[in-house]
């Protein structure tokens, strides 16, 4: 599998970033040789083997619904880039 | 132009908020209509470094709703990622589940024109809610309330079963009385606590494959799911009339225009990169779970409605009607606690109490009838205490005050008068007063009797007991 | 002999004692932190202010001879991805520049409970992602022992703070090699502890399933000693594990006899020969001391670099996304709508490392390549998982080289990231199976440190450090410091 300049402009819409032009061929160029190496997981014959998703074995690790305080305000908006009436602002949603 | 040529098949996508006192993956409240963020922590509002802990009262309501639509319950159940960008998701991923969701194949059996039909559930799973944008400056900027995000919602997927939109509405209906016989939410559409999204496609009749469909959103009440699958099926007949091919994509119903309008271009093509959530661990349901959630499953709306009518002998329709929805069933059998007269208790449901709230659009919830006031107040009109006349008024009363009817009797003094000689009193005095009908009723016009029977009731203040005044107007007038 | 060469306990004693004061002791981290933190760049934020009044607290509290946390008046620094409410919170990158953390991450709770004193936060690759700690978008760390090399990455701030003396130990987090890596080029002691003994709530997550926090420390016993203060199960954590928590100082022994060492043949091709023969010379100790090696099999050794950068990339590029310039991080300026907002901020915000992984992980996830790539390195997980649970049969630890070479120039790799990769490719295998192991310095070459990696069981820190605690306690090498 060989990826294309527009693929990489495809996975970086998708992960919301802005690439410039040499980032785009220096992506392309690094991906390709990443994955490429990649490929050798291939050699592997894993029929059958399953994924592992947690190394530990835990299972049914849950709280009681307990209402716990929430964060005071000047937490909550502490960071906030944009801020109007206690809530976050941005830029309107539709294009 | 014409729908009969065409079958529609409709799917439906349910979320319905799970009433857990607390979020599904932090100890913030759920608690409905707070100040804007003052229900959240680093958890929900996604703050660098936290990390979710899931609530077992999430998973228990989510298991019971599923039992009680019938569907299988998985010995193992896991959280995915679903990946996407937009302010109202703090993490840009929403917490959900993909390949192991906690419940799998169930089915409703829903009534339309008197028959029933099985709609089948594909699937329903556990998932976090996002938060609230509210849009200002103009449509320039939007507000992002964070209170709601971690709500549990079940996202119930039902099989491409429906085949008209008052099936969709049947559907819909069934659906909400189960979640409320369950006790595992508040199913209020109008507060978002139940959300639909629909996906309806027409087909040549006696085609095999699907006509391509699309996804129709922002449907807020039962009326504009119906509304909206109406309007979608009339706008693709019409394509499908013309030669013209169906687009697959989202559509927004809007309620104002009775309008359906494409959302494409607004939202790019989805790659949602589900992945397991290496934050959360699986969840492993023995048989003890299965079996202590599927103990707390009470009677539901079917089981019921057979009762209904095997019990108290109630119509089909009456019973289905008593049975949509919990607090009116719950009302009848507690009328029963304090009268024998099912058939009685279901009229006034059917009747006056149903008049009442859909002429003011209220719920049974808003009012303060109690099942012990329907019960005394009928037992009151069968000893005798009061007319069926008065018992309206004292029933209006109810609804409003909750008082119960012997005191609304005793208070405003709505004892029906039964004692012959009172009466009479009256009786002689209208004679005396209305010569002309008493002529009338004499040569023989008995429908003028009517007309001295109300007047009657009208000077006892309608207390003149019914039966007694006709008695003694014919024996009065016989002299 | 230095304040700052006492080990831990012997200061806890010494305080006690009132023979020093926590003052004496947060006073010396900072006099060495103003000399040679300058040259070695490894603290983004200091905590002067707030460290030298909470060193007159505990002084007074000393005075009044109450009870004394376990690392009663320690100064600690801590890497910059563990969040420290009202003491900025990095990540060494430009898109968390002025986040003022709303909260403690738990092991920051836990050194506050232990009563230990936070100097500053901890320079890094950003988001833990690199190998040498050049991925700083602030500022690059240098090797005490070279300053012309790397530190190592990505707890390069962590490892370099320890051998400057800029701090008496410290926190690192490893994901494939983070906290192991650069204390094996900059001569400590780094310990990895099974996935899931130290809580990772409040660590920024790099990537979840491998992410774990542990010590650095100039000794073994002192890593033992903090690994006392900082493990436990956190209800916070669902990953986090349940288990008793046994007393780390009782399983320093000395005593090594009749232990049964796997060496890992794939361990030990194609590494530096100095380094290889570092590591002979440490299995000759253990030898010495009663232990037995036998060179052992690790099939899968070499599918491991591979199998690590598709998952820790994939689960980074969905950690990542809360990055978006809603509540908190970079915004940037003057965007017209929700679109240019997150590809602006995101793109101002990130450095090249990060976007690298963000597109690989994105990718790999991504529609029709999921089975490929994300799924396939999760089987081959497993069975890397394997090698190890095998070998476990009949071994009580594993024993290599930390790293194949010694710290290597700045600017060297830079350019070719794949080779960087391949530098974690001895550590990446133990994060893949969620075992514990730790760097202990086992020689030098050319002046640089060179480190051995003792791995063991899951939970079974005791005897990892029960090893390493046995050979340092033969060797000087821990002993040597940079001449700065």
């Amino acid at each position: 599998m060989s990826i294309q300049v527009k693929d990489v402009e495809h996975v970086a819409k998708l992960a919301r970033l802005n690439l410039s032009d040499e980032e785009r061929e220096m992506f392309t160029e690094q991906l390709n040789a990443i994955l490429q190496y990649a490929d050798k997981l291939n050699e592997l014959d894993t029929e059958g083997v399953e994924p592992t998703t947690h190394v530990l074995h835990l299972s049914n690790v849950m709280r009681e619904d307990e209402v716990h305080e929430s964060l005071p305000q000047e937490k909550v908006f502490r960071n906030a880039p944009d801020e109007e009436d206690g809530q976050f602002k941005v830029p309107a949603v539709l294009e | 132009m014409s729908t009969s040529k065409y079958e529609t098949v409709i799917g439906l996508e349910v979320h319905v908020e799970l009433h857990t006192k607390t979020k599904i993956f932090c100890g913030c409240s759920t608690e409905f209509g707070a100040p804007p963020n003052t229900h959240t922590c680093p958890v929900c509002l996604g703050h660098p470094g936290v990390l979710p802990v899931l609530n077992r009262q999430a998973v228990d309501y989510a298991m019971k709703a599923a039992m009680a639509l019938n569907c299988e319950i998985g010995d193992v159940s896991k959280f995915d990622r679903k990946n996407y960008f937009y302010p109202d998701s703090p993490k840009a991923y929403q917490i959900s589940q993909y390949d192991q969701p906690i419940g799998e194949n169930g089915y409703i059996d829903i009534e339309v024109d008197g028959r029933t039909k099985r709609i089948g559930i594909t699937r329903l799973h556990l998932e976090e809610d996002a938060g609230k944008l509210t849009h200002v400056d103009g449509g320039y900027a939007s507000l992002v309330d964070f209170n709601r995000v971690g709500t549990p919602l079940v996202e119930i997927v039902s099989e491409p079963d429906i085949s008209s939109p008052e099936e969709a509405r049947a559907y819909l209906e069934k659906l909400r009385a189960i979640m409320q016989y369950c006790e595992v939410s508040d199913v209020k559409m109008e507060e978002g606590s139940m959300r639909c999204d629909a996906n309806i496609s027409l087909r040549p009749w006696g085609q095999k494959e699907f006509g391509t469909r699309a996804e129709l959103k922002n449907m807020n009440s039962f009326r504009g799911v119906v509304r909206g699958l109406e309007y979608e099926q009339y706008r693709q007949a019409e394509i499908l009339d013309e030669g013209g091919e169906v687009v697959q994509e989202t559509r927004r119903w809007d309620e104002a225009q009775g309008k359906t309008f494409s959302m494409r271009g607004k939202e790019e093509a989805h790659d949602y990169r589900y992945f397991p959530d290496p934050d959360l661990v699986k969840i492993h349901i023995d048989q003890a779970w299965k079996d202590r959630i599927r103990a707390s499953i009470p009677e539901l709306p079917d089981a019921r409605k057979a009762r209904y009518t095997a019990e108290y002998g109630l119509p089909e329709y009456d019973a289905g009607v008593i049975t949509s929805s919990k607090p009116l069933a719950d009302l009848f059998e507690n009328s029963l606690e304090y009268t024998s007269d099912a058939k009685a208790v279901s009229n006034w449901i059917m009747g006056d109490l149903l008049g009442y709230l859909n002429s003011n659009g209220l719920e049974l919830p808003q009012v303060k009838l109690t099942g012990q006031g329907l019960g005394e107040m009928i037992n009151l009109i069968e000893k005798g205490t009061i007319s069926s006349k008065i018992a309206k008024t004292v029933f209006k009363e109810m609804l409003q005050s909750g008082k119960l009817p012997q005191q609304i009797v005793e208070e405003q003094g709505l004892v029906q008068i039964s004692d012959e000689g009172a009466i009479l009193e009256i009786v002689k005095e209208v004679v005396a007063n209305n010569p002309a009908s008493v002529q009338d009723y004499k040569a023989g016009k008995e429908k003028a009797i009517g007309f001295l029977v109300g007047q009657v009731m009208k000077q006892s203040k309608g207390k003149a007991n019914p039966g007694l005044v006709n008695k003694l107007l014919v024996e009065v007038l016989k002299d | 002999m230095s304040l700052f060469d006492l080990r831990l306990q012997e200061v806890h004693n010494r305080l006690s004692k009132k023979e020093l004061s926590v003052t004496d002791l947060v006073g010396d981290a900072f006099a060495k932190i103003s000399e040679r933190d300058g040259q070695v760049g490894a603290y983004l934020t200091l905590n002067e202010e707030g460290a030298r009044a909470e060193a007159a607290r505990l002084d007074n509290k000393l005075a009044g001879g109450e009870e004394k946390g376990l690392l009663f008046g320690l100064p600690v620094g801590i890497k910059d991805n563990m969040v420290t409410e009202g003491l900025r919170t990095t990540c060494a990158s430009q898109f968390l520049a002025n986040y003022d953390p709303i909260y403690d991450a738990t092991v920051v709770a836990k050194l506050k409970l232990a009563e230990a004193v936070t100097v500053g936060k901890l320079n890094m690759d950003e988001f833990a992602m690199g190998g040498s700690n050049e991925n700083s978008s602030f500022h690059p760390v240098r090797n005490p022992w070279d300053l012309s090399r790397v530190p190592g990455g990505s707890s390069g701030g962590s490892a370099a703070a320890v051998a400057a003396g800029e701090a008496y130990f410290t926190l690192g987090s490893d994901t494939g090699g983070s906290i192991r890596q650069p204390a094996s080029y900059c001569g400590v002691v780094g310990l990895k502890p099974t996935y899931g003994l130290v809580s990772r709530y409040g660590l920024v997550a790099f990537a979840s399933s491998l992410d774990q926090i542990g010590p650095i420390t100039k000794n073994v016993e002192d890593a033992a000693y903090v690994l006392q203060a900082i493990a436990g199960h956190d209800p916070k954590d669902s990953t986090s594990a349940d288990v008793e928590i046994p007393d780390y100082l009782e399983a320093l022994t000395g005593d090594v006899k009749g232990l049964r060492i796997a060496v890992p043949k794939e361990y030990l091709d194609g590494v530096d020969p100095q380094v290889k023969d570092a590591v002979m010379a440490a299995l000759k100790v253990l030898e010495g001391l009663g232990a037995v090696w036998e060179e052992v099999s690790l099939p899968h050794t070499e599918y491991a670099v591979a199998a690590y950068y598709l998952l820790a990339s994939s689960e980074a590029s969905s950690n990542l996304s809360r990055f978006d310039g809603v509540r908190y991080g970079v915004r940037a300026d003057h965007a017209g709508n929700l679109l240019d907002l997150y590809l602006e901020s995101r793109s101002q915000g990130f450095g090249p490392e990060v976007k690298r992984r963000i597109m690989l992980g994105t990718y790999a996830l991504s529609s029709g390549y999921y089975d490929a790539y994300y799924l396939k390195a999760q089987k081959v997980r497993t069975l890397i998982k394997r090698d190890f649970d095998q070998t476990f049969e009949k071994y009580d630890v594993i024993i290599g080289p930390t790293a194949p070479t010694t710290a290597f120039p700045l600017g060297s790799q830079v350019d070719d990231p794949l080779t960087m990769y391949l530098n974690d490719i001895l550590t990446i295998p133990v994060s893949l199976a969620g075992v514990p192991a730790i760097s202990v310095p086992c020689g030098f070459a050319d002046g640089l440190p060179v480190g051995l990696q003792i791995i063991g069981k899951a939970f079974d820190e005791s005897s990892v450090l029960r090893v390493a605690h046995a050979f340092e306690a033969h060797t000087d090498h821990h002993k040597q410091r940079p001449s700065l």
